[in-house]
């Protein structure tokens, strides 16, 4: 248990330094509310609409991604803490893990799931000759 | 070929480097640009059957949880069948249906990765991890057709309860892996014979879990629910694929994992799998009788014939554990034959599956009919054919081991399931062609070449079976 | 005697995250009591010793899974729970079902409160195998993970990638069919 105090000391001062701040401007801000500083921000112009909308897929999909590349870095940690008993052997085990799911990065890449805006769309080399 | 600590995994590879290229090809394929995506899949899966050929014999293991002995090549050789089969078959339809090529061909020879893995692992946590990339594969292949709400519904359904078996067959290794102190199956058979444990009640735990998750799979009554769904809202080969690749698979594992580790209990399982087949095999016979669809009557077959090979495994002696071996190729190669029938008949927007799809299909498509005829007498059990061989063999393995019940089941469920498998080959000659039914769709070469390659094969096995049954017989002697 | 506090601050804790997360009627403040729960949960699982256990559960769960619930409930834009929508003719309110609901509650109080009185005879079929110092340490995790389980780990980055496929194919936009 000892190894953890350090973590435990971060993890009270993380909060504490939060706490202490909202507290402090909570209890020595000035506060006049008007109607429109509660409303939410939206460029400067009177909201419209609800804040609720539906997302797009494209979150979901993104999420996805994110999800398994984390569960790739979790290997890493034992992997990382054991490097020095498994040599170059552990080395080329990782990189070949790693290899194939690289092919998974391009191809999730070269399908536009990264992109975002719409202009930023994968052009096909075909298109791309045409322009 | 040289010995290398590699070796055992050199046709899994092959695989795994074809499903890459698929996916590298689809990645910087151009947006019209046709690519044979299929073809390359091809190629990898042929490579997998040359290396499994070079490696018979042999006995080579890899890191010592992948073991290429006869018994996985065997089983190797089966999903190579199926995997070309299936790839000829999916060119027709991909490119009718408008599926995305490259993730469906990617997602096939995935599957058979996984399934080629199940197959030839000597340590569950590889089988699981085996399992699961063959789950996932074909989960996504059930749902590929995102504009078909039963598509959906199926790949959901299946999804749903999938991973609850998952979770089931993951319990039972860990709670192997608590009594034994290992994975390996052959450290856990040692573990389990030295020590009298008869008084233990975790073992069984393990063993009734893992039970559940390998019934799930090979959709053994009464945990076959999702399969009617599953195969029905499938496209047509997707269905072929996963009742005959998943199920080959999937027996492999559960034949091992239960002949070698679980062998000193084989008093306590050898009960509940006895009750297992037969209510597979009532079942799946009784109720396909009364169904109108031609796609779930054969899902009701491949649950019905599940349960023929579940005798196989109780039997457990020599003939019977070939009889697995040989009963699968038998099975998988008619099943994956007759499911492309039906999905060379389908169209785009419409997939022709009802009985009444197949009335009169004589006069339009002799040559599809005829084939399908041979395919449903095969499954039916009816001499020439490997069907009859695989039924007779699997059956005398039950009546030498002594299970005269299993076998009288057996044999009355098969004479009743002829009756449902007629049927079709009675609509197809004796009824006129209802006028107001589309016309079945034409078929491309490459499904016909499939569809007659698939015939020899039935024809071949069920005349001159004998080259086989010996290579099966010899792949069992090297293990158990 | 501070590790037996903790403990009882920990599970407290995500005892009573885990009760808001069904008491919430706003489903995205039900997903930010789930990640306090996991976040308690990881603190339990240093105290039993299983610190790779414990950073998982931060790295995966209290990160990766918690992001995809949050998108999830974004995507189905589910709104707050109305009382009204959730009054009598409800069918999860139907006598019956409340009534087999309890069944199964109590059933499961009991089956619980059975396992932790008779635990100690369950677990004699369990053999140890090293003491905890071994078991618990992420090298020690590492080494084997490298060595004995090395090709499951290579088999999972397939696994890994069939998942990616799949989210592909499966979320693809409209209209982007072939």
């Amino acid at each position: 248990m000892n190894g953890w105090l350090g973590l435990v000391i971060m993890i009270v001062l993380a909060v504490g330094y939060a706490g202490v701040m909202i507290g402090l401007s909570l209890l020595l801000g000035p506060k006049n509310p008007t109607p429109e500083k509660l409303a939410p921000y939206e460029c400067g112009m009177p909201a419209v609409g609800d804040a609720r909308e539906r997302h797009s897929v494209k979150f979901y999909l993104v999420a996805m991604i994110f999800l398994l590349f984390d569960i790739e870095i979790a290997f890493l940690y034992p992997w990382a803490v054991a490097l020095r008993d498994l040599g170059w052997a552990g080395f080329v085990q990782l990189v070949t893990f790693f290899l194939i799911l690289s092919v998974g990065y391009v191809y999730v890449w070269r399908k536009g799931v990264l992109d975002w805006g719409p202009a930023a769309r994968v052009r096909h080399p075909a298109e791309r000759k045409a322009a | 070929m040289m010995d290398t600590p590699f070796n055992a995994v050199v046709p899994m590879l092959c695989v795994v480097f074809a499903a890459l290229a698929v996916m590298m090809a689809e990645a910087f394929r151009g947006r019209d640009e046709q690519m044979a995506l299929g073809g390359l899949g091809i190629v990898g899966l042929v490579g997998a059957a040359v290396s499994s050929m070079l490696l018979w014999n042999r006995n080579a293991s890899s890191f010592g949880v992948i073991v290429a002995d006869n018994f996985g090549l065997f089983v190797t050789m089966t999903l190579v069948i199926v995997g070309v089969l299936t790839i000829m078959f999916s060119s027709v339809v991909v490119r009718r249906d408008g599926l995305p090529a490259g993730e469906y061909y990617a997602l096939v020879l995935f599957a058979v990765v996984g399934m080629i893995m199940m197959a030839t692992a000597n340590d569950l946590l590889v089988i699981f991890i085996a399992l699961e990339i063959l789950s996932l594969a074909v989960y996504v292949l059930t749902g590929i057709r995102r504009d078909d709400p039963r598509a959906t519904e199926a790949a959901f359904k299946y999804f749903l309860l999938g991973a609850f078996s998952s979770a089931f067959f993951l319990y039972g290794i860990a709670f192997t892996y608590g009594v034994s102190g290992s994975t390996r199956l052959d450290r856990i058979g040692a573990f389990l014979a030295a020590q009298s444990m008869s008084d233990s009640p975790l073992i069984l735990v393990a063993i009734g879990m893992l039970l559940v998750g390998f019934a799930f799979k090979i959709s053994a009554v009464p945990f076959h629910m999702w399969t009617p769904d599953a195969y029905e809202g499938a496209p047509a080969v997707v269905t072929g694929f996963m009742s005959t690749g998943v199920k080959a698979a999937a027996f492999a594992a559960f034949t091992r994992v239960f002949l070698s580790a679980f062998e000193p209990f084989s008093v306590d399982w050898a009960p509940m799998i006895w009750i297992l087949a037969v209510a597979t095999m009532i079942l799946g016979t009784v109720v396909g009788v009364a169904q109108t669809n031609v796609k779930r009557m054969l899902a009701y077959s491949s649950i019905a014939h599940g349960g023929y090979l579940l005798v196989g495994l109780i039997a457990a002696n020599d003939v019977g554990k070939a009889a697995i071996l040989f009963y699968l190729l038998a099975y998988a190669v008619t099943n994956v034959a007759a499911f492309g029938v039906i999905a060379l008949l389908g169209t785009r927007d419409a997939a022709n599956d009802e009985l009444r799809d197949f009335s009169g299909l004589w006069h339009g498509r002799p040559a599809l009919a005829a084939l399908m005829t041979v395919c449903l007498l095969s499954l039916g059990g009816l001499p020439p054919t490997a069907g009859f061989i695989g039924k007779w063999y699997i059956f005398s393995a039950a009546v030498s081991a002594g299970y005269y019940g299993l076998a009288i089941i057996g044999v009355l469920t098969s004479v009743v399931s002829v009756f449902f498998y007629l049927r079709v080959v009675v609509m197809m000659y004796m009824e006129e062609r209802d006028p107001g039914l589309a016309a079945p769709a034409h078929v491309g070469g490459v499904g016909m070449v499939a569809l007659v390659a698939s015939i020899v094969v039935i024809f071949y096995l069920g005349v001159l079976p004998t080259r086989v049954l010996d290579l099966a017989a010899e792949s069992i002697s090297t293990i158990f | 005697m501070p590790e037996t506090l903790i403990f009882y601050a920990l599970s407290g804790f995500a005892i009573g995250a885990s009760a808001m997360v069904i008491g919430q009627r706003n489903p995205m403040y039900s997903v930010m009591m789930l990640i306090a729960s996991f976040g308690a949960l990881a603190g339990l699982y240093v105290q039993l010793d299983a610190p790779f256990v414990a950073v998982a559960q931060i790295i995966i769960y209290a990160g990766a899974i918690m992001v995809l619930f949050l998108f999830v409930v974004m995507l189905l834009n589910a709104p707050k729970e109305d009382g009204s929508e959730w009054d009598r003719s409800h069918p999860l309110r139907q006598p019956a079902v409340v009534r087999l609901g309890g069944l199964l509650a109590s059933l499961l109080v009991v089956q619980l409160g059975w396992a932790l009185l008779s635990a100690r005879g369950l677990g004699g079929g369990v053999a140890a195998f090293g003491d905890a110092e071994t078991v618990s340490s992420v090298r020690v995790l590492g080494r084997v993970l490298f060595s004995e389980y090395v090709f499951a780990f290579e088999a999972t980055s397939i696994l890994i990638l069939v998942a990616m496929v799949g989210a592909v194919v499966l979320a693809r936009r409209e209209g982007e069919g072939s």
